[in-house]
């Protein structure tokens, strides 16, 4: 899983001179941030897409409440999880043209995404105000979970629709939501064990039967003969 | 062990299982009715299970799952144009319009637009898709009701839109038509001329289900009233789509959301509301919202600017590292995908916000103290595929 | 009776009888199943209905009895067996019995009761407790609900059927079905007395709420809340496979084809046809294909809203029967009485 090079995210570097800013954001952000002072530890502006706020995981229910209250997001977009483990299966394929399964390190230091995060779970939920009807007035706010405590607090009591998304999240990823009113199974059956979701939970049928991963290497119409093997070309429908 | 007696076993397991959600507590006031699985009311496998106070009920709870395939698990193995296959069955009657926000997120990351008559063929295809769901949903409706004739109007108009979805993507139920950077392919010959044929056979069935089942009185009695959102609980339930529209909030994220892939901007259309918030309001709000569809796509069909249909994007893909959410209005509601990229050739997570998993979390609150019948007509109001929930 | 020229034993009018009231039964069923159900609900559906079985589908009926027939018995292992078997004989007796009441010619008629239409009356409401039966007996809380809604809705809808029929009966002044018959065909409107008097044009309120209260009693869109098929899969007969449902199947639309002969016999002037004398022997043939043909008028009324409306709650199909069709009846009822006074 190498990182791309060469292309630039003009969006990622707000603070350059000839990139445009986004002032209505960066209000938004300014005014949570004043609410929240050290709580908030990272944020990320994407122009003209959108805002992301990364707090302390103690500070999970102030940071939504602040934003329901203080900001009057009263819409609950939805409440997930990302794992930053890269898959220990790679992409599940023949081994001879995948190489995930011979690059993975499970001792190597987790690549977060957007807004930063030091630990492989973090928690997101997306916020938003509908009613004033401008699209800048949503925020995606994460929280970072150790490893050895994966719980939160639970935004019910706020938005009474988190019930499901929290209960999804948890029998996907194992995170408990502490004041939740009963975190049961939603999608699974009730003897299920493991957390699919999780990067080392596999997927089954990928392990059962693995994907070739070659598809065709005859050329397209007008265009010269295909790479070498090894190298995955577009699936064409 | 013998295999039958495994099998036996595995059965005792299951009907414990069951037993355990579904406790019979006869010695309680109020019995437990079983809208389960298999039912004729919910549109797929969706369970009910409800207290019952004579006709009464007294507390319900939504069972959803039995159709979850893992789609946020499937994608992480897929390569980007792999995934417009998948995710064209989440909500299957409006398929093309699963496929757009994943483009749009994918297309986000690499900095690539589409080209103008791009944008302006996957907004009609999108359109389409979303007459071709709310015209079935629109006969369902009369079905639920006790109405069977309104239905078979329905299958027969809505047989035209896949037609001419047919002939431009050569699926009818699932296109898989959207790629990065553009489409698939162009329009055929004589494509436009019959879309706008069509639309005027939909318009004339809006009008016929306006007369046949909207003015109908009992109708009226059965869906006025009855499961009445307040625009706040809404919000805190994430309701989207017509459903937030018929408590009198106006948010339409064809128009609000500055959507750059889509081409709602270049015409002249209106958002309806409605104040009520109850059954009625919702339905009345989809059937509006039908006929403003198809004069979207009119006004398309009249403006398609020439060109390519297909941007200069790299044979095989590999989007940028970063994370990018789009959401659309799709005809069950907001639809988003958060596409979590590692530069790699497919996603690393794919978050898939959809609408109808949201819709239907408020039923539980909604179906307190309704009649039974009130939970036939609460749950066709509310409009959700299972594929859609369960995902 | 036959005409006095050919002398039977008891016996052998007892098997007349019999073979007559089954072909009175079970014609103008299959009928109704046939041009309604198969043939003029497809139409109104845009589509052809079945066409394979016989010229234009007409065999279909024999096939789906062949199909029937031959299907597994299956009872639920908790339901009461007896009970379970008993109902759908009970809803099935109760349309012969009415039958016997019904004229279908001058002299062709099963029992010519003084009491006519009081004992057909009293007769329907029989299949109440078949439908009850089922809903219990069948151990499904689906059937239990269609079964508990059936019971109090064909209940109230007794009542406006009753009082739409008195107001007949004080027209008529007799309770006698042939009585009924005779004032239509003997009656005289503003002194012309070719077509008679029948009675839905004095009537009409009384044809009205006779239509509505049929409706409700056959379980019909939009009364079909104890069948409500789109929540509770097919309420009290839910449960009912094969022969048993064949039976429920046959009574409903064999009590349409009744009811349908009732409100003929009351309001459109029963086995009579105008310009033809009441006494008239040839009537005999003739009279049940008259017959037959004012049951199909009635019936497409019935079947016509049947497909076209969506149905109604319970509350508010009990809020119809007692709060407009009672008083609307009454009122029915006084108007009458004070015009047969007058006039």
């Amino acid at each position: 899983m190498s990182d791309a090079t060469g292309t630039t995210d003009a969006a990622e570097a707000p603070e350059a001179e000839e990139a445009p800013t986004d002032d209505a954001r960066q209000a938004v952000l300014d005014q949570i941030t004043a609410a929240l002072g050290d709580a908030v530890l990272d944020s990320h502006i994407a122009v003209g897409r959108g805002l992301w706020v990364r707090v302390e995981r103690d500070a999970w229910l102030e940071a939504a409440g602040h934003v329901r209250n203080g900001l009057g997001y009263h819409f609950f977009d939805y409440l997930s999880a990302i794992d930053w483990m890269p898959s220990p299966w790679g992409r599940y394929e023949y081994s001879a043209v995948d190489d995930g399964i011979r690059q993975f390190d499970p001792n190597a230091p987790v690549e977060t995404g957007v807004a930063g995060g030091d630990t492989r779970f973090q928690v997101m939920c997306r916020l938003a105000d509908i009613r004033r009807r401008q699209p800048h007035h949503n925020v995606v706010i994460k929280a970072d979970l150790p490893d050895d405590d994966l719980r939160v607090a639970s935004l019910v009591s706020l938005y009474p629709g988190a019930n499901w998304h929290e209960r999804e999240c948890w029998e996907m990823f194992g995170i408990t939501f502490d004041g939740h009113p009963g975190l049961r199974h939603l999608y699974l059956p009730g003897e299920f064990e493991g957390h699919p979701l999780r990067k080392d939970f596999p997927l089954l049928a990928r392990l059962v039967k693995p994907w070739p991963g070659i598809v065709d290497v005859e050329p397209m119409p007008g265009e010269p003969a295909a790479e070498g093997d090894g190298e995955e070309t577009e699936e064409s429908s | 062990m013998t295999v039958t007696e495994r099998q036996q076993l595995a059965y005792v397991d299951a009907q414990a299982a069951d037993g355990r959600v579904n406790v019979e507590l006869e010695t309680d006031e109020g019995m437990i009715l079983n809208l389960g699985p298999q039912h004729p009311a919910t549109h797929g496998t969706l369970r009910v299970t409800a207290k019952l106070d004579g006709e009464q009920v007294v507390w319900a709870d939504v069972v959803p799952g039995y159709m979850h395939r893992g789609y946020e698990k499937l994608t992480e193995v897929r390569t980007y144009p792999q995934v417009t296959t998948l995710v064209n069955r989440i909500d299957w009657l409006g398929s093309f319009a699963n496929e757009v926000p994943f483009i749009l997120a994918a297309e986000q990351l690499m900095e690539i637009e589409a080209p103008p008559r791009a944008r302006h063929i996957r907004t009609i295809l999108f359109e389409m898709a979303r007459v071709a769901n709310i015209v079935l949903f629109l006969g369902d409706l009369g079905v639920q009701l006790g109405a069977v004739t309104p239905a078979f109007y329905a299958f027969r108009d809505r047989e035209h839109v896949l037609d001419q979805i047919e002939a431009v993507t050569g699926g009818r139920f699932h296109p898989n038509f959207d790629r990065i950077g553009g489409l698939k392919d162009d329009l055929p010959k004589g494509w436009i001329a019959d879309t706008k044929a069509v639309m005027v056979r939909i318009r004339n069935y809006c009008d016929e289900i306006e007369t046949l089942l909207f003015g109908n009185e009992i109708f009226e009695a059965r869906t006025r009233g009855v499961g009445v959102v307040p625009a706040e609980v809404g919000l805190g339930y994430g309701l989207t789509g017509a459903n937030i529209r018929a408590s009198g909030v106006d948010w339409d994220l064809r128009r609000d959301g500055a959507i750059a892939g889509l081409a709602h901007g270049d015409v002249d259309w209106q958002v309806w509301t409605h104040p009520d918030g109850d059954s009625f309001a919702r339905c009345w709000v989809r059937l509006q919202e039908t006929r403003e569809s198809t004069k979207i796509i009119d006004q398309l069909c009249d403006g398609l600017p020439g060109g390519p249909i297909m941007a200069k994007v790299p044979r095989i893909i590999k989007v940028p590292a970063g994370e990018a959410y789009v959401q659309t209005e799709n005809p069950l509601g907001a639809m988003g995908y958060y596409v979590v990229s590692k530069g790699d050739l497919g996603p690393f997570r794919t978050k898939i916000r959809s609408a109808s998993f949201s819709n239907v979390s408020i039923i539980p609150w909604l179906l307190k103290g309704v009649y039974v019948p009130d939970i036939i007509t609460i749950l066709a109001s509310l409009y959700f595929i299972l594929g859609d929930i369960d995902r | 009776m036959l005409t006095p020229a050919i002398e039977l034993a008891y016996w052998e009018q007892s098997v007349l009888r019999t073979v007559g009231v089954l072909a009175a039964v079970l014609l103008p069923a299959g009928t109704l199943v046939y041009v309604f159900l198969f043939k003029m609900m497809s139409f109104m559906q845009s589509r052809l209905g079945p066409m394979e079985a016989g010229p234009y589908g007409s065999m279909q009926l024999l096939a789906e009895v062949g199909k029937f027939i031959q299907k597994e018995d299956i009872v639920p292992w908790r339901a009461d067996r007896k009970l379970f078997a008993l109902a759908p004989y009970v809803v099935v007796a109760s349309v012969f019995l009415i039958y016997v009441a019904v004229p279908f010619g001058p002299d062709a008629m099963f029992a010519n009761l003084d009491t006519g239409i009081f004992y057909i009356l009293a007769v329907s409401s029989i299949s109440v407790l078949g439908i009850l039966i089922a809903g219990w007996a069948s151990a499904n809380k689906y059937s239990l609900l269609g079964g508990l809604r059936a019971a109090g809705q064909l209940i109230a809808y007794e009542l406006p059927m009753v009082l739409a029929v008195v107001g007949v009966v004080i027209q008529a002044g007799t309770l006698n079905m042939q009585g009924i018959v005779a004032a239509q065909a003997n009656g005289e409107i503003f002194g012309f007395g070719g077509i008679g008097n029948p009675f839905i044009f004095t009537q009409i309120i009384g044809f009205f709420i006779f239509l509505v209260a049929m409706q409700a009693e056959l379980t019909q869109t939009p009364f079909d809340m104890p069948v409500a098929e789109s929540e509770l899969v097919s309420g009290y007969m839910t449960e009912y496979s094969g022969m048993r449902f064949l039976l429920f199947f046959i009574a409903e639309f064999a009590s349409a084809g009744a009811f349908a002969a009732v409100a003929a016999t009351l309001f459109l002037g029963g086995w009579s046809l105008p310009f033809v004398d009441l006494d008239t022997s040839w009537m005999n043939v003739v009279g049940p294909l008259v017959l037959l043909a004012k049951i199909m008028v009635v019936s497409f009324l019935v079947f016509w809203v049947r497909f076209t409306y969506p149905r109604f709650r319970e509350d508010q199909l009990q809020q119809l029967a007692w709060k407009v069709l009672i008083p609307l009846s009454l009122v029915n009822i006084l108007a009458t009485m004070a015009l047969k006074v007058a006039f």
